[in-house]
């Protein structure tokens, strides 16, 4: 079911020509680079990016099979690697020797966003030496050890580089060991391992996730969600490693989500055999030809095609029962707005108790997001500090679900809503206000008026009565208004609009002619004195 | 004589009550059948035919004069009638007994107690309505038969708890006294009865007391009021525990450590453990929009235990609840400090939510109420409330009252306010003083305007 697929591949892949036996095909993890070399250069190298608007194409000399080829920033240096041990730039530069260090290596990985290197030390090969490059130095970082399933004996190399991934996952840096075979007797599914790297301090093993099954898989990171891909029931699995399992060990992780394959795609054909209106073809998923980059990147070599992975949130709402589970994953995903208050909106099709744990949870964002705001311009206002460093001005994600959202998108046309018990309309929304309050997040006075508008269409004045007498609907000078606009229709609301006007003026301390709201007739007249014109 | 603190002694109140329905008998000979109800029963037939018909004379003949509002009262030398038609053609009469004193001349006296009497027999009228529907609905059901059957059962009881002494301003109110709350508490409690209301869908109304005092009524201020007469009057007092009878601080904590372990009915089953045991809820009838229904009085005391127990059904805040409604009610306390006399004797209400606060009560059930100031005093106000009756606008009253006392009256919109002060020597702008003091420690009053005119300031001497 296409409902259901909750990871996608991207509408706009970037397109190169497929390896063959003339094209040979790389991939620059640093730049996110396509390389299409055909004929070692000699007819012609096409690169191509994500980013870029169009290919570089040039040629160069065959000087024998290339083993590697990368651009620098900005596609300004090139470098070409043809022998094992030397590294060709075809522009004459001049190269200067910043550092050596020397240590047997079986492997390495380089991670690109953050600079560093990660080198697979001594037999078994799972004690791992990370370097860090900043500002043209080099800095040795604390090593760590791999927890191997099993201890080879004799030892040997039991680590391979097939293994390990490196990612940025909610801002820090993890390593990532697929684990084929756990060490419990009772259990031999694979698992994967994260290891968190700080910038400073030792490597400890953070975040284990189990995988439930064995076989061959694939890593990425998709908006903060390690994703692993199943090849052989061609599925996938996600986890955030941020949501707490009530019933497993610590940082013990299960899948959010049930398997599911990726989205099925199809390929538009084109060339100048094609029939415009012949189908799309659809593409093979999880095929052997498949390369899987970090952090999103899939590339299909045989097919010529570079993907970003996605996530799909939408499909997600019906496979997670637990609302409130869904709501602490939702809140943390990037374009989660539109979700996130559909979610509300369904609930209110639900029982109460839901209601009030899915406003509890996106309450609690909002909140946090209102102090940073807070704490940001009191800082701004007490003028630059000594000596720190300026505070950045917190970022609204879409996480932050505000009040004239909720209004906007789900409690206005909720009250509307044709055979739901007015009851239940007051409740949720005194529900929303509960929590507001809880927060300790002022409510808007919008929502009081749609509180008052539900109970006086349903002549339900006692209750109304009670919740003023409870201050539960704040004072506010807005709600007198309304109050006293309900006058025709309820009597004793003029009473209670003009004590509410005293009481928010008691506040306020600013004048206000309150006889004229007395005379019946004059309740429009509240907002001041018309202005003299002068003459002459 | 000595301040009413002490319990006031049963002597029987009323001379007679009756309820007829002149419609019933119509023609000579047929004087019986228009009796529905009379108490005392055992005086003879003749007697009774013969009062009956005397109130239906008078109600004829005052007709004539204002025909849209029927005689409420009829004074005689000796004794004292009071007539109530809660519906067409039925008429509650009621001649309370004097209480030994000679008869006063005095007209400000008798038309206290007309006002407080008057609203007695209503109260009866929605007693019984509360538990049986109306008059029409027992005709609809069964005829007069099934009336005056249903009329003797519960006026039979409910005339035995009535002590006419006891009645004063509070019953012309009928107010209903509300336990103050912080706004989070109490939104934590709608969030609970709204959750209970929904899981359990036989559940159609919900009220929320704290000991004596209201926190939240789902049912309109009408039927409220009279049912919160009966709880507080009737079936809280009827349950508490019998080692806590005899202590003088009436307001004692619900959730009270050691005596208190279990949640149970007030209504219904008193053991749920036992299966065999059969159980009735006392059925009540509230008013809909086009009618009455027919509903069960489910009322059950909820204690930390019960508390933990329904936290799985509805949420696991209601333990936590518990605690909020204890640790408010701790803090009230302190503030008032019920032990000591109270800063200020005052008597509030509101008729617009019917609210109702009084530190001149410390507690009122149907046998006994016990009050801090004289019934003088207590009458006294029972004037200044007539006064504010007769007129709309907004007014103030001050009586200097005895050696004493001064006693101040405020109507403000729908608001009403009595303050007693002991001050002997205080004159008229320390008592305003001591007044506006009042009114900045309590909340309620914020609103009261303050009437400037001079022209609407009587002020009497007695």
């Amino acid at each position: 079911m296409s409902e259901e697929h909750y990871l996608e591949l991207c509408e706009n892949p970037v397109q190169f020509e497929h390896a063959s036996s003339v094209n040979n095909v790389f991939f620059d993890e640093a730049n996110k680079q396509v390389f299409a070399v055909r004929s070692g250069g000699a007819t012609g190298v096409v690169v191509k990016g994500p980013d870029d608007k169009s290919s570089v194409a040039f040629r160069m000399d065959d000087k024998g099979e290339v083993k590697c080829i990368k651009f620098s920033i900005g596609n300004k240096i090139l470098a070409v690697q043809r022998t094992s041990k030397s590294v060709v730039f075809p522009d004459k530069r001049s190269l200067k020797l910043l550092k050596s260090q020397s240590i047997n290596v079986n492997w390495y990985q380089y991670c690109p966003e953050t600079a560093v290197i990660l080198l697979s030390t001594t037999v078994q090969g799972n004690i791992l030496q990370p370097f860090a490059f900043r500002s043209g130095t080099m800095s040795k970082m604390s090593k760590f050890e791999i927890e191997l399933p099993v201890v080879p004996k004799p030892a040997k190399l039991s680590l391979s580089e097939r293994d390990i991934a490196m990612a940025t996952i909610y801002g820090q840096l993890h390593v990532m060991y697929l684990k084929h075979h756990s060490r419990t007797a009772n259990s031999t599914s694979a698992e994967v391992v994260l290891y968190h790297l700080p910038r400073e301090g030792a490597c400890k093993k953070s975040h284990v996730l189990k995988l439930n099954t064995t076989g061959k898989f694939a890593l990425n990171i998709v908006d903060n969600l390690v994703v692993v891909h199943h090849q052989s029931s061609q599925t996938s699995l996600i986890f955030d490693i941020k949501l707490k399992e009530p019933d497993c060990a610590v940082n013990t992780h299960q899948p959010v989500l049930p398997a599911r394959s990726i989205h099925p795609y199809r390929i538009p054909l084109s060339g100048p055999a094609v029939v415009p209106s012949q189908p799309p073809v659809p593409c093979q998923l999880y095929s052997s030809s498949w390369s899987v980059f970090q952090p999103d990147i899939i590339i299909s070599a045989s097919e010529g095609y570079l993907w970003y992975l996605q996530v799909k949130l939408p499909p997600t709402v019906n496979l997670l029962q637990d609302k409130g589970k869904l709501m602490d994953f939702l809140l943390r995903r990037r374009d989660c707005k539109m979700v996130i208050l559909s979610v509300c909106s369904q609930s209110t099709r639900g029982v109460l108790p839901v209601v009030a744990t899915v406003f509890d949870k996106l309450n609690q964002v909002y909140k946090e997001y209102l102090e940073a705001e807070q704490s940001y311009t009191v800082a701004m206002e007490s003028g630059p500090s000594r000596g720190s460093a300026a505070q950045k001005r917190p970022v609204r994600t879409q996480a932050v679900i505000d009040q004239s959202d909720m209004y906007t998108h789900v409690l206005s046309s909720f009250t509307e809503r044709k055979g739901v018990s007015h009851k239940f309309i007051i409740a949720v929304l005194m529900e929303y206000i509960r929590s507001l309050n809880q927060f300790q997040i002022t409510v808007q006075h919008y929502l009081y008026e749609l509180v008052i508008k539900t109970l006086v269409q349903h002549n339900l004045f006692y209750m109304l009565h009670q919740f003023l007498q409870y201050h539960v609907l704040s004072d506010s000078k807005p709600l007198a208004c309304l109050l006293l606009s309900l006058e025709s229709t309820y009597p004793p609301a003029h009473q209670l609009s003009l004590d509410m006007l005293k009481v928010s003026l008691a506040r306020c301390s600013s004048q206000i002619t309150v006889p004229s709201l007395e005379t019946r007739c004059c309740s429009t007249r509240c907002s001041g004195r018309s202005s003299r014109e002068t003459s002459g | 004589m000595a301040s009413g603190m002490q319990e006031k002694q049963y002597t029987p109140s009323l001379l007679s009550f009756f309820i007829y329905n002149p419609t019933f008998g119509p023609r000579e000979g047929e004087e019986e059948k228009k009796i529905l109800f009379y108490h005392p029963s055992e005086v003879e037939k003749n007697e009774k035919i013969r009062n009956v018909g005397l109130c239906e004379a008078i109600v004829q003949f005052t007709r004539t004069f204002c025909p849209t509002k029927p005689a409420k009262s009829l004074h005689t030398q000796k004794n004292r009638q009071f007539f109530f038609e809660p519906e067409d053609n039925f008429w509650i009469v009621m001649k309370p007994n004097k209480d030994g004193k000679p008869p006063t001349i005095e007209y400000q006296e008798e038309e206290i107690l007309d006002t407080v009497y008057g609203a007695v027999v209503r109260q009866c009228y929605s007693m019984y309505k509360l538990f049986n529907g109306t008059f029409g609905r027992a005709m609809e059901a069964g005829g007069v038969e099934l009336l005056t059957q249903k009329l003797e059962k519960f006026f039979y009881r409910y005339l035995q708890t009535l002590h006419l002494q006891s009645c004063d301003l509070l019953d012309v109110f009928g107010g209903i006294s509300f336990f103050p709350l912080d706004k989070m508490t109490y939104l934590k409690i709608q969030s609970f009865v709204n959750k209970v209301e929904e899981s359990l869908s036989l559940i159609k109304y919900t009220a929320f007391l704290y000991n004596d005092q209201l926190i939240w009524s789902g049912l309109e201020q009408d039927d409220m009021r009279i049912l919160y007469k009966y709880l507080t009057t009737s079936l809280f007092p009827r349950h508490s525990e019998p080692e806590l009878a005899g202590r003088d601080s009436p307001l004692r904590p619900e959730v009270a450590g050691n005596l208190l372990h279990y949640g149970r009915f007030l209504t219904g089953p008193t053991n749920l453990k036992d299966p065999e045991a059969k159980f009735r809820f006392p059925k009540i009838f509230v008013s809909t929009g086009d009618g009455y229904e027919e509903l069960h009085l489910i009322v059950y005391k909820l204690t930390r235990e019960f508390c933990e127990q329904l936290d799985g059904l509805v949420g696991p805040q209601l333990t936590l609840l518990a605690s909020d409604i204890c640790e408010q009610f701790t803090i009230n306390r302190r503030i008032s400090g019920p032990e000591k006399e109270p800063q200020f004797k005052f008597i509030y209400f509101n008729h617009m939510n019917l609210a109702e606060k009084s530190t001149i009560h410390m507690r009122k059930t149907a046998s006994v109420c016990l009050t801090s100031v004289h019934p003088d005093l207590m009458k006294i106000l029972g004037d200044i409330n007539c006064d504010f009756a007769r007129v709309d606008e907004d007014e103030e009253i001050i009586v200097k009252a005895m050696t004493d006392y001064w006693v101040v009256g405020k109507k403000s919109d729908q608001r009403e306010l009595y303050v007693i002060l002991n001050q002997k020597n205080a004159n008229l702008i320390e008592v305003n003083e001591e007044v506006k003091r009042l009114c900045a420690t309590q909340d309620c009053f914020t609103t009261l305007k303050t009437v400037t005119s001079v022209f609407n300031r009587r002020l009497f001497f007695s």
